[in-house]
């Protein structure tokens, strides 16, 4: 399939989908109050763990400020983008629609990863800017033509993992029907995202840059803004990022073979 | 009533596995207790490490038995139009819900309890078992707490009959609830000018009051008790209001 149709296509269902949710204007206002308010909460129980510490596993205030800005970036692109749709793949298991999809003419996973889109999110990611650029400033960082790139393809790579872990566990609905509640777990994981991964307890580091590998996501693109991160780090992330992208489109191409639609 | 709630949990035994992955989910007190313990923030808020690990995990207890998401059942159904059918039976359809809560409560108590034990396992120093009295309190407050919630929540779900879209109302409500209620941080570590305010508020008896209770930490029972109770009857009635103007209002969908 060629980029171009891609891109077509793909101009059809922002139009088709914004449409339909510009539908609940007064939805996206009370959103918007929703993230606004978040980020205050996360600041409000980050000052509260800096009221008598200077540091928190090594991260200043100010540093750990950017973590929370990368953290609303992502969390403002994943309501944009893959919870409304990834959601909608539990609808169609369960209602045997996934049919439709298998049949169009098109990739199946471009299809379902792609086809919705929330604009409330919007919102938020540009309050994660908002913030990131505010932490430039108080952090002194100069902005350099190498900085932009390695922030970007970090940034690019937390949005890549971020992707395969949601997609992941969506793709497991085609045995369990029901995974709402897997993507709640997965949802709690994502919460420590907001925190350096320093200030955890060594095993619970292993197993969220093993595992689950949100110290990816978050941490090493603030490392980078920071100009802290180590080369091995940025590459490691965009090896494991090529990683779960792979794994997670086989995944995705080998439970299709168990697919067996709904009432048929 | 009983016959509800028997036929609710036979219901919810069918979602066992569900239900397991909802207790998991409940898991951030954890995550912030190795926060806290890892960077000896307890220190400056005079808690000991042990007494700080009972906090957390009676939080986890209180959270797992005081989850309410009436509202998005409540929408669902409204917008399915399902709400029809029950308003026509001389119960009020939200006996129904909280049927269904309670039954669900009843199924995740295993699970709730097989955490706590895997948690004891890692923290063996932070074993307590709390006397029945304090126990048979704490329960009552996380009831009352559960009661608040579900009466918050059965407002905004009312509101389904102004605006069908309650649930982001209610995931606006969640972010306080969330941040000050205890769960992330004891209300005692909270600076001293939202102190001074906040135990006006419902939130700090949603988790941190029975909490402390559970965990055997200072708190001031027969005060927090009643604003518990005060809050209940403030809320009671609101919520009858919204109901009966609601049900005025209400046009089932697709009729």
């Amino acid at each position: 399939m060629n980029l171009r149709k891609s891109l077509k296509v793909y101009k059809k269902f922002l139009h088709t989908s914004l449409a339909s949710e510009l539908e609940y204007k007064t939805n996206i206002l009370v959103d918007l109050i929703t993230a606004i308010l978040s980020l205050i909460g996360s600041i409000f129980l980050l000052s509260i763990f800096f009221q008598n510490n200077d540091y928190i596993g090594g991260w200043e205030f100010e540093q750990a400020l950017i973590i929370q800005g990368i953290y609303t970036i992502l969390n403002g692109i994943t309501n944009t983008w893959f919870n409304p749709n990834l959601t909608e793949i539990v609808k169609h298991i369960r209602e045997g629609t996934l049919d439709f999809v298998l049949l169009k003419p098109i990739d199946s996973q471009f299809f379902i990863s792609l086809k919705k889109i929330n604009p409330s999110g919007f919102l938020e990611i540009m309050l994660g800017f908002f913030l990131l650029f505010f932490c430039i400033r108080i952090n002194q960082i100069n902005i350099s033509l190498s900085f932009l790139t390695l922030s970007l393809i970090t940034i690019i790579c937390s949005i890549g993992i971020l992707y395969s872990l949601w997609f992941f566990i969506s793709t497991t609905t085609i045995w369990f029907v029901k995974t709402w509640n897997a993507i709640e777990v997965l949802r709690s994981f994502l919460y420590i995202g907001r925190f350096p991964l320093n200030s955890f307890s060594f095993s619970l580091r292993i197993f969220f840059s093993v595992f689950i590998p949100i110290a990816f996501i978050t941490t090493i693109p603030s490392e980078v803004f920071l100009g802290l991160s180590q080369s091995w780090k940025i590459l490691l992330e965009v090896i494991v990022t090529t990683v779960f992208l792979v794994t997670s489109r086989k995944f995705w191409l080998f439970a299709l073979k168990f697919y067996s639609s709904a009432s048929s | 009533m009983f016959t509800l709630l028997k036929v609710q949990y036979s219901n919810m035994l069918e979602y066992r596995v569900e239900i397991a992955l909802w207790a998991i989910s409940g898991i951030i007190p954890f995550f912030m207790l190795n926060i806290w313990t890892n960077n000896n923030l307890n220190e400056s808020i005079n808690i000991s490490n042990d007494m700080l690990s009972r906090y957390f995990l009676s939080a986890f207890f209180v959270r797992q038995f005081s989850v309410v998401w009436v509202v998005f059942s409540f929408e669902e159904d409204s917008l399915m139009g399902k709400i029809s059918p029950y308003l026509i039976q001389p119960l009020n359809p939200f006996f129904r819900y909280f049927a269904q809560h309670l039954a669900e409560q009843i199924t995740r108590f295993p699970f709730a309890l097989i955490i706590a034990f895997l948690f004891f396992i890692f923290n063996p120093e932070s074993i307590w078992i709390p006397n029945l009295g304090i126990l048979l309190l704490s329960m009552l407050s996380t009831f009352l707490s559960f009661l608040i919630q579900f009466l918050i929540q059965s407002i905004v779900a009312c509101l389904c009959f102004w605006t069908e879209k309650a649930s982001s109302i209610e995931r606006l409500l969640f972010i306080p609830t969330l941040f000050l209620s205890g769960l992330l941080a004891p209300v005692v570590s909270f600076p001293t000018y939202v102190k001074s305010w906040i135990y006006l508020t419902p939130f700090p008896y949603l988790i941190d009051f029975p909490a402390n209770l559970l965990s055997g930490n200072e708190t001031n029972i027969s005060g927090g008790l009643s604003m518990q109770i005060l809050w209940i009857i403030l809320l009671f009635p609101l919520f009858k209001k919204v109901w009966s103007e609601g049900t005025k209002k209400y046009t089932a969908m697709g009729s």
